[in-house]
């Protein structure tokens, strides 16, 4: 019996014996066993070292990086790009699907916005004492020639640009599309040949403006006194010359983004000229920003020369402007006709 | 529906450009037009690799993103076509394209582009299959007879591969396990995206 009870007992503590041992055996296999990536890394590190790298790189990598990072190669045919990924053309495409497009429309929606703003809560700016019924000249002939002439430019140029980048969202849906593909090839067509017409146009603008328009002290004070319209009334007066620092502004705008818009225009209008992809992209970047912003501004021109103040459009219209119109918006300069005027006719 | 693609194999390629030939020849495109090109890389020097390149027919076709008169589409096989009775020629499709696939006939004055041109796949216009028009305008319209395009069937060495991207990409893997090389399927990524 004893015999048989030390046997089972035996049994039980190798059981018990075995059961610990599997467990610690457990235990280690599930610490290490996650390890042996490492194990394996380690041993392919000391492979690599062992100067097998041949396998290990790939000589044709740096071969095809260069690819697409638009390197260029031989090609038989003269007429073609020896390139063969372009990437660049990606970054042109976001840009000016996405920013240029979208903010282009929300400025030109803001300006609006503004002008409509401020015409609904001031109203027309009135010449205050009432009209003199005596007029000044202004503006002369040739230079109301002038202006018309880069103003109509300008209107044309402008639908005609604004319908080639928002046509697609817009027009198409209109005119449907063979429609608009004809508007849009008359479009592209006046848009490239009236473009250089417009420049020469505003070369002589500028040059012929150039002297009334340095900035000086005068303009500072303008901008202190608001303008002489905006904020809360009762509104101070405003001096200014025979242009005053808001149409200095809109000169000095066209001086520098007008000119440029003229000159990508000029790059894009010549195809031919062998310009690179990256050149072209950036000027019809450049073209189109400055362009919208330009529009942009320009809105809040018109409105100011037509509905947004009393008797101006007529200094573009007739070239005469009333007196009491004068003293208002540009006291200094009536001063100065009226001096210049009386002196004449004393010298008479 | 089958995606239509096209593959280049680097290293098949010999320069001959048969391709070229065998596209301006098929389609009578104008002087100066180049659908296919080949364009050689290291020339002259070891390990040269030579790729002929036409458009890619993209799935998210940079060219249809940017076109303002929208004259771009894809046909139920993935190709993308071009209706140039649309087309202004501003170049906006040159701009954007990856591969340099538009061309332009210089025909009108002062440089100014004509309608653009560009590989159709061998699948034509808009126009009716395999009408006057359409062969005057985009050439012959092969995929509506049931061929592949003429530039791959005629390459000599089989390197330019066109068809079923799924097809075309077993016949391209079965090469790279025979010869065990390294697989480049060039111009994929930016054509069809990553995968």
């Amino acid at each position: 019996m004893s015999n048989v009870e030390s046997n089972q007992q035996g049994r039980l503590v190798r059981r018990k014996k075995a059961m610990a041992w599997s467990f610690v055996l457990m235990l280690l296999a599930v610490l290490v066993l996650p390890m042996s990536g490492y194990i394996y890394q380690g041993m392919s590190a000391t492979a690599q070292a062992d100067g097998a790298t041949w396998k290990n790189e790939n000589p044709r990598s740096n071969f095809w990086r260069s690819v697409r990072e638009g390197s260029e190669g031989y090609t038989a045919n003269k007429d073609v790009s020896g390139v063969l990924i372009n990437s660049a053309g990606q970054n042109w495409r976001l840009l000016r699907n996405g920013p240029v497009a979208t903010l282009g429309a929300i400025g030109l929606f803001v300006s609006l916005a503004a002008i409509a703003f401020f015409y609904f809560k001031h109203g027309q700016v009135k010449i205050d004492n009432g009209r003199a019924g005596q007029t000044v000249e202004r503006w002369t002939k040739n230079e109301r020639i002038l202006h018309w002439t880069v103003a109509s430019l300008f209107i044309i140029l402008g639908i005609t640009g604004l319908s080639l980048l928002y046509g697609k969202a817009v027009l198409i849906p209109l005119l449907g599309a063979e429609g608009f593909a004809w508007y849009a090839d008359l479009a592209k067509i006046l848009h490239n040949y009236l473009g250089p017409v417009f420049f020469i146009a505003i070369v002589i603008l500028l040059s012929a403006w150039f002297k009334h328009n340095i900035i000086d002290k005068v303009d500072i004070e303008w901008f202190r006194h608001k303008a002489g319209v905006l904020g809360k009334p009762p509104h101070e007066h405003a001096s200014a010359g025979r242009m005053n620092a808001g149409e200095k502004i809109w000169f000095w705008i066209i001086a520098s983004a007008g000119i440029l818009v003229c000159l990508s225009g000029l790059v894009m209008d010549f195809p031919n000229l062998g310009w690179s992809h990256f050149t072209m992209q950036s000027a019809n970047i450049l073209h189109s920003t400055l362009a919208l912003i330009w529009v942009a501004v320009a809105f809040g021109h018109i409105y100011i020369g037509t509905a947004g103040s009393e008797g101006s459009l007529e200094a573009m219209t007739t070239g005469q402007v009333d007196v009491e119109w004068a003293k208002q918006h540009h006291d200094l300069w009536y001063e100065e006709v009226k001096n210049s005027a009386s002196s004449s006719t004393e010298n008479k | 529906m089958a995606r239509m693609k096209f593959l280049c194999d680097a290293e098949r390629c010999i320069e001959c450009n048969g391709c070229v030939t065998a596209c301006k020849n098929e389609h009578e495109v104008p002087w100066g037009v180049n659908r296919r090109r080949v364009v050689t890389l290291n020339d002259g020097e070891p390990g040269e690799k030579s790729i002929s390149v036409a458009c890619m027919h993209c799935t998210d076709a940079p060219c249809m993103a940017v076109c303002p008169t929208d004259v771009f589409y894809t046909t139920d096989d993935g190709i993308v076509l071009h209706d140039k009775d649309k087309c202004i020629g501003c170049g906006y499709c040159l701009y954007a394209c990856p591969f340099g696939a538009p061309q332009y006939p210089q025909e009108s004055s002062f440089g100014a582009r004509g309608k653009m041109d560009k590989c159709t796949f061998c699948a034509g216009g808009p126009e009716e299959d395999n009408s006057e028009e359409e062969l005057e305008k985009y050439g012959r319209n092969r995929i509506a007879e049931g061929k592949l395009p003429l530039c791959a069937e005629m390459c000599s060495t089989k390197a330019l591969l066109a068809g079923d991207g799924d097809v075309v990409s077993d016949i391209y893997r079965e090469r790279v396990l025979k010869r065990s090389g390294r697989p480049q399927t060039w111009g994929w990524d930016k054509a069809y995206g990553k995968s």
